[in-house]
C-alpha cells in the first residue's frame, strides 16, 4: 500500500494495463507530448511510445468512432476525452455504435473500450465546463458506467474496465484528482464491476453516495453520528449494472435512505436508484426515500452560486434528519 | 506536384483526368491544365464569394455541361445534358468499357457480371417480399447501383474490410454472404447473418471481415477509419473498404475522419457513392460545393472521380487504390457518380424527381451497359445470358425459400448479447 492521489493512482492502472496488454493503446486530446490536460497520462509517452499514446486533434466524434472501429477487429482502445463535457460530441459513436455492435451484429463484434476523462462539476468553468453526464450513458444497455469516489477504487476499477469486452464509460471527478488514499501496488489488484461498496457502516439510515458524493456523505455521517444517528454509506461505484443488492441489504436494516448526488434531479440516477429501493424495500421503508441532488439549473460561474449548486454537508444532514423525523 | 484537381494541394496524383468519367466531371475539372491554373488562382482571389465561382465556370467549362439558369434539374450529370450529350456519354462510356475488359480475366469478367445480375435480381425479389409484407422496416434496395459495391469489392482480398451504409444488401452479397444469410437477415429470421437481429440495415459476418451496415448517415466513416487505424497498429498489410452516400459527405464525421486518416497515414478506401439524391434532397439543395472528389484536397487525399456505372472504371480506381493501401498505408477518396434507380426507400413516394429522369438514368443502367459490352467481346452471348440468369434466379429463389423456412429467433435471444461480459451485480468473484 502507498499514499497516492486518484490522479497517480489512474496513471498506475493505464500504464500496467498497457504494459499487460500491446493491444491497449490511449487516444485523446493532449495525452501525449502535453502529458495530459490533467496530467493522469503523465509519463505515458515515454514509457510506451508514440504508437501507443497518441495525441488527437479536436475531433471527438471521429476519434471516439476510430477507437470503436478498432476494437471490432481486436484493439482495446482507451479513449480520453479532455472532459466528458466534449463526449457529448461522440455520443453517436458511443450509443448508436459502442453500445448496440454486439447486439445488432447478432453477438459477432464485441468492442472492449474504455472512454473515460473527468466529469461533473469542476471550479468555476460555468455551464459547458461543469455537468454530470452519467445518467445518459447509464441509460443504455449496451454500456458499463463506473464512477469511483477513492484512488484505489480509480485504479481496481480502471484496470477492469481495461479488461472487460464491453463498452465501458469510466468517469473521474474532475475536483477528486488531488484527492488522496491508500492504494495496493500489485499489478493484479482489480476491483470487479457491479460490486457496491459500503464506505461506512451504520444502522439508522443509509446514504447512496457517488463520486464527489462520497467524501461529502463521509462528513455528513460523522456530524450525525455526534448527534446519534448512525449512517451507513454505500457507494455503488459501477452505474452500470447497478449493484442494488448491496443497496437494498442496507435498506432493510436502517429502514431510511437517502441518495446523494451532485448531478441534477430530473431523470438522475438517484431517481433509478429512489425507485428500485421502492420497488423491492417498499414495505422496509419507515420513511420515503429522500434525494439531495445538484440543483436543476445551468452550472454558474459565480463561486457563491456554484457553491449552492452542489449538495454540501449540511444538506446531506439535514436529509437524513428528516427522514429519521427529527 | 500538382494534384489531379490542380487546385494547389500536394495530395498524390491517381490517374490525371484519364478516367473516362473525366466527361461526367463537373464543369469546373473540365478544363486544360492552364485554364484550371488560372482558375485557381482566380478561385483563390475570391474564395469567398460564391457567385464569382460560378460566373467562372461559365467562362471556362464547355458549353454543353454548362447548366443554364433556366434548366429545371441541376442534379444529374445526365440531367444537366441535352439527350444528345446522353447517347454521346454513353458511346464513351461503352468505348472505355470496352478498352477495360482487355485487361481483365474472361472469368472474372463473367463473374461480376453473375454478382450484379445476382444483385439486381435479389433486390427485385426483396422488393416484392417487401410488398407481400414478409419484410418489415426500412428496405433501401441498390437497384442502380450495382457496379459499385461489385466492382470495388472485386479489387480486394477477402481479408479484407468492408464497411457500409444502410443501403448495403449488395456489399453483403459481394463481400460473400451468401443470398440465402441476406435474405433471411431481411426476414428477421436466426438464419440471418445477424441472426435476425439487425435486419436490412445492419448486416454483419466476421468471418468474411464484413463490418456491418451502420444506419446513421456517415456512422461508419469513423469507425472504417479506425478499422484501418488497427491494420497499420497490428502491421498487417488489410486495406478497409469504406462506402457511404453523397450526402454523408455534409456531415462531421466525413470531415474528421478524413483528416485523421491522412494525418496518421492509414489504409482506408473511402468511396462516396454519390447517387446524387439524399432520400429526397438532390445534391444540388444540399451541398454548396459539390465537386466531391475535390473536397480531398482540403485533407491532402488523393481522389479520383468514377464513373460509377461501369463496373470495371470502379474495380481499376479500386485497385489503384487499394494498391496505395496496402503498400504506403495511404488513404483515397473515390467519388463514385451513381444513380438509385428506386426510391430511397420501399415507403419513397418518388414525389421528388420526375419519371422521364429515372428513364434518362437507366439509358446506362450499370449491368445491361457491362451485358452490352461483353457480348460486343464476345465474351457472353444470348445463350450464355440465359444461363447466368436462370442460376441467379435459382439461387434468389433458393434465398427466399431459406428465409421463409429458416426459424424466428427463439424469446430468449430478446437478452442475449446484449453484453459480452454481462455482469451479475453484487458478484464478488473478480472479472475474467
Amino acid at each position: 500500500m502507498a499514499v497516492i492521489t486518484m490522479r497517480e493512482a489512474l496513471n498506475q492502472a493505464l500504464r500496467e494495463e498497457m504494459l499487460r496488454d500491446q493491444n491497449v493503446f490511449l487516444m485523446g486530446e493532449e495525452v501525449a507530448e502535453y502529458q495530459g490536460a490533467y496530467k493522469v497520462t503523465k509519463g505515458l509517452l515515454e514509457a510506451l511510445g508514440p504508437k501507443r499514446v497518441i495525441d488527437t486533434p479536436i475531433t471527438e466524434l471521429g476519434f471516439a468512432g476510430l477507437g470503436v472501429g478498432a476494437a471490432m477487429v481486436g484493439l482495446r482502445p482507451i479513449i480520453e476525452f479532455m472532459t466528458f463535457n466534449f463526449s457529448i460530441l461522440a455520443t453517436d459513436q458511443i450509443i448508436n455504435s459502442a453500445a448496440k455492435m454486439l447486439y445488432m451484429s447478432g453477438g459477432q463484434f464485441k468492442i472492449p473500450i474504455v472512454f473515460r476523462g473527468p466529469g461533473g462539476s469542476a471550479f468555476q468553468v460555468s455551464s459547458q465546463h461543469s455537468q454530470a453526464m452519467e445518467s445518459w450513458f447509464a441509460y443504455f444497455p449496451g454500456l458499463k458506467v463506473v464512477m469511483p469516489s477513492t484512488p484505489a477504487d480509480a485504479k481496481g476499477l480502471l484496470k477492469t474496465s481495461i479488461r472487460d469486452d464491453d463498452p465501458v464509460i469510466f468517469i473521474e471527478q474532475e475536483r477528486m484528482y488531488g484527492n488522496k488514499g491508500d492504494v495496493p501496488e500489485d499489478p493484479e489488484f482489480t476491483i470487479p464491476l457491479g460490486l457496491a461498496d459500503v464506505k461506512r457502516e451504520g444502522t439508522d439510515a443509509t446514504i447512496v453516495a457517488r463520486s464527489l458524493m462520497v467524501p461529502v456523505a463521509l462528513k455528513a455521517a460523522e456530524q450525525l453520528e455526534k448527534q446519534g444517528i448512525s449512517c451507513e454509506v454505500i457507494d455503488p461505484r459501477t452505474i452500470r449494472p447497478l449493484d442494488i443488492d448491496t443497496i437494498v441489504e442496507s435498506v432493510k436494516k436502517t429502514n431510511r435512505v437517502v441518495v446523494a448526488e451532485e448531478s441534477h434531479p430530473f431523470c438522475g440516477v438517484a431517481a433509478e436508484i429512489s425507485m428500485e429501493i421502492m420497488e423491492r424495500a417498499f414495505d422496509y421503508l419507515d420513511a420515503p426515500v429522500k434525494r439531495v441532488s445538484g440543483v436543476d439549473v445551468p452550472m454558474p460561474y459565480a463561486k457563491n452560486l456554484e457553491a449552492l449548486a452542489i449538495p454540501d454537508v449540511d444538506q446531506l444532514v439535514a436529509a437524513v434528519r428528516e427522514v429519521s423525523y427529527i | 506536384m500538382q494534384c489531379a484537381h490542380f487546385c494547389g494541394c500536394r495530395a498524390p496524383v491517381l490517374h490525371v483526368l484519364t478516367n473516362v468519367a473525366y466527361n461526367q466531371r463537373p464543369k469546373t475539372q473540365q478544363q486544360t491544365v492552364s485554364s484550371a491554373l488560372v482558375h485557381t488562382a482566380l478561385k483563390r482571389q475570391e474564395s469567398n464569394r460564391r457567385p464569382v465561382r460560378k460566373q467562372m465556370s461559365k467562362q471556362t467549362a464547355p458549353s454543353e455541361m454548362s447548366t443554364g439558369p433556366g434548366e429545371k434539374s441541376r442534379t444529374g450529370v445526365i440531367d444537366q445534358n441535352p439527350l444528345k450529350a446522353v447517347s454521346q456519354q454513353l458511346k464513351t462510356v461503352k468505348q472505355e468499357q470496352k478498352h477495360r475488359v482487355d485487361d481483365v480475366d474472361e472469368k472474372t469478367l463473367i463473374e461480376l457480371y453473375r454478382q450484379m445480375l445476382l444483385v439486381r435480381r435479389f433486390e427485385e425479389k426483396a422488393a416484392e417480399a417487401y410488398s407481400m409484407g414478409k419484410i418489415g422496416g426500412f428496405c433501401h434496395l441498390y437497384i442502380g447501383q450495382e457496379a459499385v459495391a461489385i466492382g470495388a469489392i472485386s479489387a480486394i482480398r477477402t481479408d479484407d474490410y468492408v464497411l457500409t451504409s444502410y443501403r448495403e444488401h449488395g456489399h453483403a452479397i459481394a463481400k460473400g454472404i451468401s443470398p440465402d444469410a441476406v435474405m433471411a437477415e431481411l426476414f428477421g429470421k436466426s438464419g440471418g447473418c445477424s441472426h435476425g437481429k439487425g435486419g436490412s440495415m445492419h448486416m454483419f459476418d466476421r468471418n468474411l471481415n464484413f463490418l456491418g451496415g451502420h444506419a446513421i448517415v456517415g456512422g461508419q466513416i469513423p469507425l472504417a477509419t479506425g478499422v484501418a487505424f488497427a491494420s497499420k497498429y497490428k502491421g498487417t498489410d488489410q486495406v478497409t473498404l469504406c462506402f457511404f452516400g453523397e450526402a454523408a459527405v455534409n456531415q462531421g464525421a466525413f470531415h474528421e475522419s478524413l483528416n485523421m486518416a491522412q494525418l496518421w497515414k492509414l489504409p482506408c478506401i473511402y468511396i462516396c457513392e454519390n447517387n446524387q439524391y439524399g432520400m429526397g434532397t438532390s445534391l444540388d439543395r444540399a451541398m454548396s460545393f459539390q465537386n466531391i472528389a475535390e473536397k480531398a484536397c482540403a485533407y491532402e487525399i488523393a481522389s479520383e472521380f468514377v464513373d460509377g456505372m461501369d463496373v470495371l472504371a470502379v474495380r481499376e480506381a479500386t485497385a489503384q487504390a487499394v494498391e496505395r493501401a496496402r503498400k504506403d498505408h495511404l488513404p483515397t477518396l473515390l467519388e463514385v457518380r451513381t444513380y438509385r434507380f428506386m426510391g430511397h426507400s420501399m415507403s419513397d413516394p418518388g414525389s421528388y424527381r420526375t419519371r422521364a429522369e429515372i428513364e434518362k438514368h437507366q439509358e446506362r443502367d450499370p449491368v445491361k451497359l457491362f451485358f452490352s459490352t461483353l457480348k460486343e467481346k464476345g465474351i457472353i452471348d444470348d445463350a450464355a445470358l440465359a444461363e447466368v440468369e436462370k442460376s441467379v434466379r435459382e439461387e434468389v429463389e433458393h434465398a427466399l425459400r431459406f428465409a421463409e423456412e429458416s426459424p424466428s429467433p427463439g424469446p430468449e435471444e430478446l437478452y442475449t448479447d446484449v453484453y459480452s461480459n454481462p455482469i451479475v451485480p453484487g458478484n464478488r468473484a473478480p472479472n475474467k
